[in-house]
């Protein structure tokens, strides 16, 4: 089950079902992912949302649960009008997110590939599912577009939710752009149903600063589709009631003896963590790499992921007019956390900016705990609520860190 | 072009500052340049505040989000001024150094303060009544956001009158699914006109006067302004 997948075999697993160049019943052409990345289109003009429909409509979805909140609504919208379409097996409308998360489940028992959306409040509305999915080994993809979740309330861009994420056994990725969130989806699915790995994944953008951004995207011709999902690849039995995982819910080992409670749920949650390593492979074979840096033989690094990507991009301009030099380390994987590589790209830093769209900087953590003589890691700057990150305020924080005079951003404008 | 152009507009939920800065961006695009454009608000509904940022360059653009150092700021609603409805305040707030200011009002609403200060920062502040244009022109107030692009586009010359009908197909030429209050807007101006060419026609009308008035106006202004 889980021979080793050497880098150089190009294909990912797939389905036996149909074979690549079979077409579906919308004409479209079960093509290798790879070789989808590689079919030149005219670039496209569009929001965050219209984006998520249109690779949707080209990753052979059998089921997708829709349940609105901002900033999510317009897309799983626009899944229905693909569905109306033909383009996916079955929608519909869930009572609440925990609900939909519920019906994803049950669906991908059943053997079906399920996308779904939610943001902020829904998906901690939705949680109890998630580590449920990972322990269940479901690889159900939920697109997660960041908002904040604190209270008094906001619809903003806030990725604190994903640190809630962390350690829910989800493989976790997060998109800067909406090109990043294309190829993301797509390759989420073809990572996550891997046998070795066959876990949910939550494909992670920044809400509005991507799903209600206009921007320049680079798609495949909708002529194509990914192969669909096999669920006799399954590394565990569908539906079986007397084995793990699904027995741990009908008839829990704990009503029998709490050893084997123990032992099973250990062992089980090593696993789970285990699969998450397991899928890097597969994610270099599609994606390339873990992460995207640049000029990391520079003394001053910023790491980061999301929108504080972008943002630090244009700090970075920003800084070498002046003279500044600063290097850039992007992580698109978080579960898998890129440790190799970020203590790579790392190693001759002297200092490391870590910005966040929240106020926990809990990638900063993430950081810290990564590399050697963590005191480099300089957790901001951070903001929160919603709250835009103007790249001037990026590049106070470096010069502030060498001592550079700056004017204050707190008179601005006045 | 060879700088980089920030286009902050603040309006009020319904007015279509979000469609005026995704057209604005859409027919940049559509000359091959660079853009980005992305919305601001909170709650949608109609009379609030709501934002919308548009960045157009010769380069590929990262930033996103709260435009905080724009060149150009328009205000599509009085309020925005006397009723402090903007996300920044006073709502010229970071405008740069010669910036643009276009107000939607058929009189001035700033105080002798704000004129120093942006006297100081020699900022142009153009005051058009685009409302009354949209109303004569348009048909219907709904077309304000047009009036408000076409003396944008006039002044700046960032897109040509060509971009801006080719955007304006593209954005109502066609099914678009955006939020439920933007649908049941795009309804609403749909149903002020016979035919969508009409509309399309009418709008594009509204454009193209408010381009012709507004150039006038540069063409008069003395000041040198960093955004042409």
């Amino acid at each position: 089950m889980n021979k080793p997948v050497g880098v150089k075999e190009k294909g990912v697993k797939m389905s036996q079902h149909v074979k690549l160049g079979q077409k579906n019943k919308k004409g479209q052409v079960y093509t290798d992912i790879v070789d989808m990345f590689n079919m030149p289109e005219p670039p496209s003009f569009l929001t965050g949302s219209e984006v998520i429909r249109d690779a949707v409509k080209v990753a052979s979805i059998d089921l997708s649960v829709a349940y609105p909140i901002t900033p999510q609504s317009e897309a799983a919208a626009l899944i229905g009008e693909l569905y109306a379409e033909g383009y996916l097996g079955d929608y519909f409308r869930g009572e609440s997110e925990f609900a939909v998360m519920g019906q994803c489940a049950g669906a991908a028992f059943g053997g079906a590939r399920v996308f779904t959306t939610t943001a902020g409040p829904g998906t901690l509305r939705a949680f109890e599912n998630f580590p449920m999915w990972a322990g269940a080994r479901l690889p159900i993809q939920v697109c997660v577009t960041c908002r904040g979740i604190n209270s008094p309330l906001t619809i903003q861009p806030d990725t604190l939710e994903m640190y809630f994420l962390l350690e829910t056994g989800m493989l976790i990725w997060h998109a800067e752009t909406a090109q990043d969130l294309y190829d993301y989806i797509l390759a989420g699915f073809m990572v996550a149903e891997q046998p070795d790995v066959h876990l949910p994944i939550a494909t992670c953008c920044d809400g509005f600063f991507v799903t209600h951004t206009k921007d320049t995207v680079n798609k495949v011709p909708d002529e194509v589709c990914l192969p669909p999902y096999d669920p006799y690849r399954s590394p565990v039995p569908c539906m079986d009631m007397e084995n793990p995982p699904v027995r741990m819910m009908r008839d829990p080992f704990v009503m029998k003896s709490n050893y084997i409670s123990y032992s099973t749920h250990a062992s089980w949650q090593q696993e789970v963590r285990a699969a998450i390593e397991r899928s890097r492979k597969h994610t270099i074979r599609i994606l390339g790499s873990l992460v995207e840096t640049q000029n990391t033989d520079r003394e001053i690094l910023i790491v980061a992921s999301g929108t504080a990507v972008s943002q630090s991009r244009e700090a970075i301009r920003l800084l070498e007019e002046e003279g500044i030099k600063v290097g850039l380390v992007k992580l698109k994987t978080i579960r898998p956390f890129p440790h190799a590589e970020l203590r790579e790209a790392t190693a001759n830093a002297k200092a490391i900016f870590v910005p966040e769209f929240n106020l926990s900087g809990w990638l900063a953590r993430e950081v810290k705990a990564c590399i050697p003589n963590n005191e480099r890691v300089h957790a901001g700057p951070q903001v929160g609520g919603g709250m835009t990150m103007p790249l001037e305020v990026i590049a106070e924080e470096i010069k502030r860190y060498l001592g550079i005079p700056t004017e204050t951003l707190a008179s601005r404008g006045s | 072009m060879k700088k980089r152009l920030n286009i902050r507009i603040s309006g009020l939920g319904g007015q279509g500052a979000v469609t005026a800065a995704h057209l604005l961006a859409m027919a940049a695009n559509k000359a091959g340049l660079y853009s980005i454009s992305n919305p601001f608000f909170g709650a949608e509904k109609r009379m609030a505040p709501a934002e919308s940022y548009c960045r157009i360059g010769p380069e590929r653009i990262y930033d996103r989000g709260e435009l905080v150092y724009p060149e150009v700021i328009m205000v599509f609603h009085p309020q925005v001024i006397t009723l402090q409805k903007s996300y920044t305040a006073p709502f010229y707030s970071g405008i740069k150094k010669n910036g643009l200011i276009i107000i939607n009002t058929s009189t001035d609403l700033l105080t002798e303060e704000d004129h120093q200060r942006l006297d100081d920062l020699n900022v142009a502040v153009y005051d058009i009544d685009a409302t009354s244009l949209a109303l004569e022109i348009g048909g219907t107030e709904l077309s304000t956001n047009m009036a408000m692009i076409g003396a944008c586009a006039g002044i700046t010359r960032v897109v040509s009158l060509d971009e801006l009908e080719k955007a304006l197909q593209d954005r109502f030429g066609k099914k678009y699914v955006a939020s439920g209050g933007t649908a049941t807007l795009d309804e609403a101006i749909k149903k002020k006109y016979a035919k969508k060419e009409m509309l399309l026609k009418k709008n594009m009308d509204t454009i193209i006067k408010a381009y012709e008035i507004a150039t006038e106006w540069a063409q008069n202004q003395k000041q040198e302004m960093a955004v042409q």
